[in-house]
């Protein structure tokens, strides 16, 4: 078409696009996991009727807009290169509480569409709501929808369309780990993040690494150890508890008794800095460290006693962010 | 060690029930705030059978007996005849759950009323709070409004039965509170229930305050280990004024327990032992320390920022640990404790 190709050079501003049937659940995980909305809160959203736009200002700029379900992008009246010109990744929503066939065939719709307009977008289903479902059914579900769009795509003979596919809740951490990998492949820096925070992990005998994005609890990028989910959570609830409680409580105090306020002497330790050490003996224990204030860098350590290796972890903590910052051309 | 014997001698077993309409959320809000179920395992929950008791130990001396009676209409029949007196006797606390979201409040009201005549039968001195459960069901704008009017009905039904009001029920105000499964107010509500309850609350506070001077803090938050649930806090005069959140204890609760259930989840470990031993978060403008201060209890510290401050507070908290196991389980002076 001779337009600039999209997506993936849009370099530090990952822009996504949630599409999918209505009440599929597209205002809701926006909501949940760009603007904070609590999950129990969703029920009161309203149908969206126009393609909204939202970002959200961080680390990276997160652009993110809504293709209400029944719009046809398809039809003369819309401007797809205005829709989907600067898009790095399409997550498209099926409802798995819901009927999903008719949703199939418009995703297989978008995804031919895509193949051949847009072939540098990713294609990222999310099969969502699966936390009122029993285990069983979830997976079968999860690979039945998989199974009939591929079957589908290759009979179609698009066997290398950019599509994959996850299983998602706004009730668990599920769709903040999908929507992390989907930014992770639309980060050109990835593939060197992985490789610094390897070498930190075994220099510092860390079993699991991951740099987060502090507001968002996106991760852009973790070591390349095999993780299960809840390593992901576990870290991620340790930014909620040291977010949670500098809110609380990181505020100006005045001056009492020409003691507090600014006497900050010694040691003035402005990068927060968080660890938990664990009651019971051979129990990992959680290490948190701000690396600008967007960044912060959360692992799981492997040995008993932080104290002890103190010392190392700062220094090599500091190399790392000291790489970091050239990554991004910091200050 | 000690022999349970001897310290139960000075145990304040207090009991507490916990009453309303079946499917009013009162197995709910037990299995979370004392049983580490997170909201949206209560699910799984099936209507009580009868009574459930539970027992839970607050600052050794403080044994919490809790009564959480099957709303089912059979079951309250029962405990409004047969079974009066032995489930009303010697009550400290009544905690009556209202489902906000229920169809028949008047019918409610008329169980309310008959429950708490019983209870003034047998226990008239008892601390009745009501809670205005599954708030979260209300849309956010029409919470306040909803809950003043609910309240203000069953405030009328309390005085008519003796509690609180300008008759003889002056001085036994009933304590209204709006609780939700999906977020800090259930820890709000229980908050207060404890603080009612601790019977040496003065005495904690006392020895807390001279800590708090000593490590130079800006708060002390003395909580509950299972249950997050805090006993007591000592705060600084600027703190209290100057902290914009005056909802913070609860929220600490929340957060706390929240945490406890991942790193539970993470390790596999059940989260009733998912305890850590210190947490730390150190910033540019506060440092905090949560550790153990006694067998059920943590200390969470708010102090300025400075590493020195900060390592002092640490060992000025395990000297003062000692003072604490005392009052933890009472038996004067000579206890030997073997803590390791
Ligand atoms: N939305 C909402 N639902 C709640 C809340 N608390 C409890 N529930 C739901 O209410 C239902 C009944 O809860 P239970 O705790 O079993 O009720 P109960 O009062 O113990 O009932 P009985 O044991 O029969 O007396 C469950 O399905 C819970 O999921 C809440 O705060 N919000
Ligand atoms: N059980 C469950 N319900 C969800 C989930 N995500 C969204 N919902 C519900 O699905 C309904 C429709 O969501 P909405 O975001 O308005 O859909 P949209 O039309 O695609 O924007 C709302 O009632 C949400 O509460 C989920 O992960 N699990
Ligand atoms: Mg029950």
């Amino acid at each position: 078409t001779g337009r600039v190709p999209n997506g993936r050079q849009s370099g530090n501003k990952p822009r996504l696009m949630l599409m999918g049937q209505r009440r599929s659940g597209k205002s809701s995980i926006s909501g949940v996991v760009f603007h904070k909305l609590p999950p129990s809160e969703t029920l009161y959203l309203e149908t969206t009727t126009q393609i909204s736009q939202s970002s959200m200002h961080s680390f990276m700029d997160f652009q993110i807009a809504e293709l209400p379900g029944h719009i046809d992008f398809f039809s003369p009246d819309f401007d797809q290169a205005d829709i989907f010109g600067n898009i790095g990744a399409v997550i498209w929503i099926i409802d798995a509480q819901d009927q999903y066939l008719d949703a199939l065939t418009q995703l297989l719709n978008t995804i031919t569409y895509l193949a051949q307009e847009w072939p540098n977008i990713n294609v990222e289903v999310f099969v969502h709501k699966v936390d009122g479902l029993s285990e069983d059914f979830k997976n079968d579900t999860f690979r039945d929808i998989r199974q009939r769009i591929q079957d589908e795509l290759s009979d179609l003979g698009y066997d290398n369309a950019p599509v994959s596919f996850h299983q998602t809740s706004i009730y668990d951490h599920s769709i903040f780990e999908a929507i992390s990998k989907v930014i992770q492949k639309l980060l050109p820096q990835l593939p060197t993040l992985e490789s610094l925070l390897n070498s930190l992990c075994s220099s510092c005998r860390i079993q699991k690494a991951y740099l987060f994005d502090i507001l968002s609890k996106i991760y852009i990028a973790s070591d390349t150890s095999p993780q299960d989910t809840t390593s992901y959570e576990v870290c991620s609830d340790l930014i909620d508890v040291v977010v949670d409680v500098g809110e609380i409580y990181g505020w100006a105090r005045p001056p009492v008794d020409g003691k507090t306020g600014d006497q900050r002497t010694e040691f003035n330790n402005h990068a927060c800095e968080s660890m938990v050490t664990m009651e019971k003996k051979g129990h990992k224990y959680l290490y948190l460290r701000e690396m600008n204030s967007y960044l912060a860098l959360v692992c799981i350590m492997s040995d008993d006693n932080p104290m002890e290796r103190k010392v190392l972890i700062d220094y090599n903590v500091g190399v790392f962010q000291e790489a970091l910052s050239k990554v991004f051309q910091w200050k | 060690m000690m022999s349970t014997g001897s310290s139960s001698k000075r145990q304040k077993q207090r009991k507490v029930l916990l009453m309303g309409k079946s499917g009013a959320g009162k197995s709910s809000m037990r299995s979370i705030v004392f049983s580490n179920y997170v909201a949206k395992d209560v699910r799984r929950l099936g209507a009580t059978i009868d009574v459930e008791h539970s027992n839970i130990r607050f600052m050794g001396n403080l044994m919490l007996n809790l009564w959480d009676c099957g709303g089912q209409d059979g079951f309250t029949e029962s405990y409004l005849t047969h079974q009066r007196s032995h489930v009303f006797a010697s009550v400290a606390v009544l905690i009556f759950v209202f489902d906000v979201e229920s169809r028949e409040f008047n019918a409610d009201l008329i169980n309310y009323a008959s429950i708490i005549r019983a209870l003034y039968e047998h226990s008239p001195g008892a601390k009745i709070f009501v809670l205005i459960h599954k708030m979260d069901l209300i849309a956010s704008q029409h919470r306040t409004s909803m809950f003043n009017e609910r309240s203000e009905h069953i405030r009328q039904v309390s005085h008519d039965e003796g509690f609180g009001g300008k008759g003889e029920g002056r001085g036994k105000e009933v304590e209204f509170w709006g609780t939700s499964i999906w977020d800090q107010s259930l820890y709000k509500a229980w908050t207060r229930v404890i603080y009612f309850l601790v019977p040496n609350a003065g005495v904690i506070e006392g020895l807390l305050r001279q800590l708090a001077d000593v490590v130079e803090a800006h708060e002390l938050i003395l909580y509950e280990r299972t249950t997050c649930l805090m006993v007591t806090h000592i705060s600084r005069p600027y703190e209290t004024e100057g902290n914009k959140h005056p909802d913070r204890f609860e929220k600490l609760s929340a957060i706390l327990k929240a945490h406890k259930q991942s790193v539970a989840k993470h390790t596999g470990m059940p989260a009733g032992s998912a305890n850590f031993a210190e947490l730390q978060i150190k910033t540019g403008e506060f440092m905090f320390l949560i550790t153990r201060l006694t067998e059920n209890t943590n200390l969470a510290v708010v102090l300025p920022s400075g590493e020195a401050r900060y390592n002092a507070a640490r060992i000025n908290i395990a000297l003062a640990r000692e003072q604490f196991g005392e009052l933890d389980i009472p038996t004067g002076k000579s206890v030997q404790r073997d803590r390791a």
